[in-house]
């Protein structure tokens, strides 16, 4: 299914995955390096010359995180070093090669209890970089890999930064994600350090910033080269030549042969003058204020409280500054949105591994059948993982299309320079297109995304099995016919799977994969494998008409018609539903899917599911569609839509149509926010039951599917969280309340109920 | 170490050649170098600066034809390599054969390969001849960076290009309104790798930092070169060199890049490439020259019946290629195990090494690349390491870093220094390698002719 557009922030969310990684379970081990070592487990650290080299690996983790342990260690090594007086300045280092320091360990903040405690924790970061930043002996951090959120502000507590030019090496603070702030001292340095309007930009978005863009910004002060191989594996080489290189600066630091001064730009000069008279302050703090509630619709706390805490930092002073941010920092970790999106961050995690296993074979050639939007996406994902694919269509015009929006998509990141030219072109050779069966006996996987219409995908299907090999996997993107229907004809069913992808492929993130009784295990292990290396996070659920995705999204479109029909306008419900956090609005949500699909889908499903999933009807989406109003693909859907222009009207042709299928709405239940609730409700209501039949295994993955496939809004943590959250009992009553008005379809699940009257949770 | 050789040659030849087999193959025809010859290879901007790279390439054939005293009519194929072309005379080798005094009978062709432009000149040649195809060929090449191709942008071109189809006044007109500013820009040849973007210079600090080479032993490397080419031009020992009379000049009779500094100086230069911590400076890479080469190369059979006394065997040789990125200049760590299995020789039966020096890192990575077990199982799939040239048999009258490196004509001079070097120091097989941008490489087996 076409479904909605991912927001920024939805795909930003992506990139704190690799940010904040708990590690637990640590065994103690001895290392004995050199003399001034004790057995510490995190840091140990040597002297070259007069440079203390402090080198952190926490064991038994692919990455550093900033817990207790380590903090405390690294404390215990920076004040020998300070003792010494062997020692004149520092480096500090990771030994992994990826990743400095990930971030604060967010586990050591969700066992706090009260905002008190983790304003403690705050405080006691604060601490420790001011030391850091005040101390007498440089210290230079060395960065290469991940150096994210309290790694970044370790980092720039430090002296001079230095960061290799890696495609791996990443500095940010992505904590807004996480509905948290910068809270070890962030907010007040990082303005100092980049200037206000680049620091609101870190902070609010929670972009990760390549290195030699930080250079740019002077968020480090010198990049160093990423190496081949040479006597040694590269990635090994690369972090003694930074060591080597950083070891050089410090010397020169605590010689005073380099200076710490920065030379600015112009603009930069500019900026840091003009940040400098209040009244521009005033303005700036204003207008991202002005910006950051539009976007978030004031759903979002942490980012109104960043601009707040750096605003009190540059407006009263180091002291408050540092006040309010541990203060403000407590405040949010409690908040019900930090704990949505912290969960979702869990899930996430959780939705990037196989608990298949390891796949039998390696799918190595993949062949796609239909080039349509679907299809060309899924090979563009392919191919730029190294997939060799294949792009099948039946026309040769259909097959252009389709590879046009494969090199249109990877000559995109050519034009933002994450790719070159000849990269580019070297993956788009990853990529044949055809009109025929050639090759496909060495195909490891065929993904058809051909017309839904069950007569064709088995067609397609029989004409497959006559070509591959038996190992080959047939996966099927489809959004609402269930896999066993399609795998009917097969002559090898448990070689068959649901690949339901959402558009656009390269954009969104999420997959489902969608297994039958007969799927074998290692299919289904093959088919998450190819989704992890497309980038993809996945779920894993069980067929079903409508599966997990489109079948909680059918019900809430069914209330989106009701509602319409009672009267209001697509506008009033769009700005209805991305005010409950929503990315897109519903009535939009309609035309960007499509209004023919949505019928069809509408209409399947209403057959599998009968009354439940009644309420608007049917009537408005076929008059549409015999209207030629099919949503943005035709130009016209519930607004029009023009090339090029980016503000839409109403189609003022919908009037009549609306006016013919008008019904009188319920004035009890008819609020805004019993719209809101209305449509909420249905959807969650639907995901329990999916959660009851087993569609779903977890609600970890309803969460996930529902946020990063259906744009569930992510302040709420996905439908599961946010029954946790807002309470099972007030769902029930809501629903009960609705069911009152309109019957069945507002009928609560046993699931729910069950909840509401245990009082339990589904996270625990 | 040089002079030492220098004063024992004579004391060495004999024991040295009668020892060892010679590399002929059965039902394989004997390739043999004559005589080669190259015009003294200068700074870029000095006195070639007004010259077309034909007129190098002119100076050089004819020279050629002078010293050996060549029929023109015997000569089969004429084969250039030149790198960055003059769009004028792009098929170099046939412009300046024509001029050169060569039959318009002879057919030339002028090919490109990066460094190793002249090699593949040679090696084509050799195939020419081993195949039966040709008896007699010259083989050479030619660079002039003193003057380059430098381009409109390619929307001016599209204009120009057009303005040229354009009909009436209006559509000349409308297509002049679309002229903007920027338009010119000029486009300068690109002296970054294609395929990775990044420059010579940059990838070969970056390998030398991979190979833990530092600045110090890059300087005293590029010392040395400079040294010994000095000691190799006073003595008289770079006897490939011919005089060129510069139309409008003075003649020169020498190469200009020679400077032997010193340590103390070379230190004072801030890196070149990486900033500001790299180690590759201008004073330890090779500079950008002019210069031509050619070469006259023989069936065996050919050149005695001609009454030739050749200079050299050409014997086995190989290409390699890899990774354009971080092994760009390692060509000769994975030529040279190549070319000597091929030839079933080891590293120690080689008594004239003649490796082109792009840079010293590149050179000195290579030395610890050849000389790594690790390296050699990890990324060349051999067993073990094939060893580094020992340095007192290496280089040993100088190499590009002093004599500079005219990109397409180097391939000869090292051929040439290999022979020279065996007939002048005494032994039997040189082994010549270079790197070439495109991350490849070659190697060949050079062996002297019994006198």
């Amino acid at each position: 299914m076409v479904a909605s557009r991912a927001i920024g922030c939805l795909r930003r969310f992506a990139n704190a995955s690799r940010t904040l990684h708990h590690c637990s379970g640590y065994i103690c081990r001895n290392f004995s390096r050199s003399s001034a070592l004790l057995a510490r487990s995190h840091i140990n650290y040597g002297i070259k010359d007069d440079v203390a080299v402090i080198r952190i690996n926490s064991p038994n983790s692919k990455v550093n995180t900033l817990n207790q342990e380590l903090q405390s260690e690294f404390m215990e090594v920076m004040n020998e070093i300070w003792a010494s007086d062997q020692v004149k300045s520092a480096v500090l280092i990771s030994s992994k090669p990826g990743c400095f320091i990930a971030g604060a360990d967010i586990n050591m903040i969700a066992a706090c209890k009260t905002p008190q405690e983790v304003t403690r924790l705050s405080q006691e970061g604060q601490k420790m970089f001011e030391k850091l930043e005040n101390s007498p002996k440089p210290i230079v951090a060395a960065i290469s890999g991940s150096c994210l959120g309290g790694g970044l502000e370790l980092a720039i507590s430090c002296q001079y930064r230095i960061a290799t030019r890696d495609k791996k090496t990443v500095l940010g603070v992505p904590e807004v994600l996480l509905g948290i702030l910068p809270g070890a001292g962030g907010t007040q340095r990082l303005p100092q350090m980049v200037g206000v309007p680049a620091a609101f930009d870190m902070m609010l978005t929670g972009r990760n910033i390549r290195a030699d863009r930080a250079k740019k910004m002077g968020l480090v002060d010198q990049l160093v080269e990423p190496l081949g191989p040479g006597v040694k594996p590269p990635e090994e080489r690369t972090i003694e030549y930074l060591e080597e290189i950083a070891v050089t600066f410090a010397k020169g630091l605590a010689d005073k042969k380099i200076s710490l001064k920065r030379s600015k730009g112009l603009m930069d000069k500019l900026t840091s003058y003009a940040m400098g008279i209040p009244f521009v302050r005033q303005q700036v703090y204003k207008k991202v204020e002005e910006q950051v509630r539009k976007q978030t619709k004031g759903l979002y706390p942490a980012p109104l409280k960043i601009i707040d805490v750096v605003k009190t930092g540059l407006e009263e002073g180091k002291d408050a500054g540092y006040l309010s941010e541990s203060q403000k920092f407590g405040e949010l970790a409690m908040t019900k949105e930090s704990k949505a999106l912290i969960g979702l961050y869990h899930g996430q995690v959780l939705c990037k591994k196989n608990k298949f296993g390891t796949p039998q074979r390696e799918v190595k050639n993949i062949a796609v059948l239909g080039a349509g939007l679907m299809g060309a996406g899924i090979a563009q994902v392919s191919v730029d993982k190294g997939l060799k694919t294949i792009l099948k269509d039946a026309t040769l015009t259909g097959l252009s299309r389709g590879q046009q929006q494969v090199f249109k998509g990877l000559n995109d990141k050519v034009k933002k320079k994450t790719l070159t030219s000849f990269e580019r072109d070297f993956i788009f050779n990853n990529l044949t297109g055809q009109l025929d069966y050639q090759s496909f006996e060495k195909a490891d996987m065929v993904i058809e995304a051909v017309f839904e219409d069950i007569n064709l995908k088995h067609k397609v299907l029989k004409e497959v099995e006559e070509v591959i090999p038996a190992h080959c996997v047939f996966a099927s993107n489809t959004s609402a016919l269930p896999i066993n229907e399609i795998a009917s004809v097969s002559k090898r069913p448990e070689k068959v799977i649901g690949m339901h992808y959402f558009s656009p492929v390269d954009k969104m993130q999420l997959l489902e994969i969608i297994t039958t009784p007969k799927t074998s295990k290692d299919t289904t292990a093959s088919a998450v494998a190819v989704g992890l290396k497309q980038g993809k996070v996945i779920i894993v659920v069980k067929d079903g008409p409508g599966f997990y995705t489109t079948r909680c999204l059918a019900p809430m479109m069914s209330e989106v018609i009701r509602i319409l029909q009672e009267g209001i306008g697509p506008k009033k419900l769009d700005s209805l539903t991305t005010g409950f956090g929503f990315p897109v609005g519903a009535a939009t949500l309609v035309d960007e899917v499509g209004v023919d699909v949505a019928k069809h889908v509408a209409e399947d499903l209403g057959k599998a599911f009968g009354e439940r999933f009644a309420g608007g009807s049917l009537e408005l989406l076929k008059q549409m569609v015999s209207k030629g109003f099919l949503g943005r693909k035709s130009g016209k859907g519930f607004y029009v839509y023009k090339e090029g222009v980016k503000s839409k009207d109403l189609n003022s042709d919908m009037d009549s149509v609306l006016a013919g299928l008008q019904v009188s709405p319920k004035p009890e239940v008819s609020s805004d926010e019993d719209i809101q609730y209305r449509l909420v409700s249905r959807f969650v209501n639907e995901a329990a039951l999916c959660l009851q039949e087993e569609i779903l295994a977890t609600p970890a993955e309803g969460d996930i599917g529902a946020v990063f496939g259906l744009g569930f809004p992510p302040c709420l943590g996905g439908p599961f969280r946010f029954v946790d959250l807002y309470g099972a009992q007030k769902i029930v009553d809501r629903l009960r309340r609705y069911e009152a008005a309109y019957g069945k379809q507002f009928t609560p699940c046993q699931l729910l109920i069950d909840q509401a009257s245990a009082g339990k949770k589904f996270y625990q | 170490m040089t002079w030492v050789t220098g004063r024992l040659l004579c004391g060495w030849a004999p024991v040295q050649t009668s020892t060892k087999k010679t590399l002929a193959k059965p039902n394989v025809r004997n390739i043999v170098v004559v005589e080669g010859v190259r015009i003294p290879f200068l700074l870029s901007g000095t006195s070639y600066k007004d010259l077309m790279p034909h007129d190098l390439a002119r100076a050089a054939l004819s020279s050629l034809l002078i010293k050996t005293n060549v029929p023109k009519e015997v000569v089969d194929y004429i084969i250039f390599g030149t790198v960055i072309q003059e769009v004028k005379t792009s098929n170099v080798a046939r412009e300046a054969a024509l001029g050169a005094g060569f039959s318009d009978k002879t057919p030339a062709h002028t090919v490109t390969m990066a460094c190793i432009s002249a090699n593949q000149a040679m090696t084509t040649g050799v195939g020419l001849i081993a195949s039966g195809q040709s008896d007699v060929i010259v083989a050479g090449g030619v660079e002039l960076m003193s003057d380059v191709p430098i381009r409109h942008s390619r929307k001016m071109r599209k204009m120009m290009l057009d303005l040229n189809k354009a009909k009436t006044l209006g559509q000349r007109l409308s297509l002049i309104s679309k002229f903007r500013l920027n338009f010119l820009t000029p486009e300068l040849p690109a002296v970054a790798e294609f395929s990775t973007s990044e420059t010579m210079g940059h990838s070969a600090d970056r390998l030398a930092a991979s190979f833990a080479v530092s600045r110090l032993e890059q300087d005293e490397y590029a010392l040395r070169s400079h040294r010994l080419a000095k000691k190799a031009q006073d003595e008289g020992l770079l006897s490939d060199v011919v005089p060129f009379k510069v139309p409008g000049k003075e003649t020169v009779t020498k190469d200009n890049g020679i400077r032997p500094s010193s340590l103390e100086q070379m230190a004072k230069l801030k890196p070149a490439f990486v900033k500001p911590y790299g180690t590759v400076t201008a004073a330890n890479s090779s500079f950008l020259t002019d210069g031509a080469s050619a070469m006259l190369i023989m069936a065996e059979d050919k050149a005695l019946a001609m009454g030739y006394k050749p200079k050299a065997y050409l014997r086995d040789f190989v290409y390699v290629s890899q990774d354009p990125k971080d092994q760009l200049l390692l060509g000769p760590t994975y030529a040279t195990p190549k070319v000597l299995e091929k030839a079933g020789l080891t590293l120690k039966d080689i008594d004239a090494f003649e490796f082109h020096e792009a840079f010293s890192g590149q050179i000195l990575a290579n030395f610890k690349a050849m000389d790594s077990d690790w390296f050699a199982q990890n990324y060349m799939g051999r067993k073990a390491k094939v060893g580094s040239p020992p340095l007192e048999k290496f280089n040993n009258w100088g190499g590009s870093l002093s004599l500079g490196h005219p990109f397409g004509a180097t391939g000869c001079r090292l051929v040439m220094a290999a022979a020279n070097r065996l007939r002048k120091e005494g032994g039997q097989f040189g082994l010549v390698a270079a790197c070439a941008a495109g991350g490849q490489g070659h190697a060949m087996i050079v062996e002297t002719y019994p006198k």
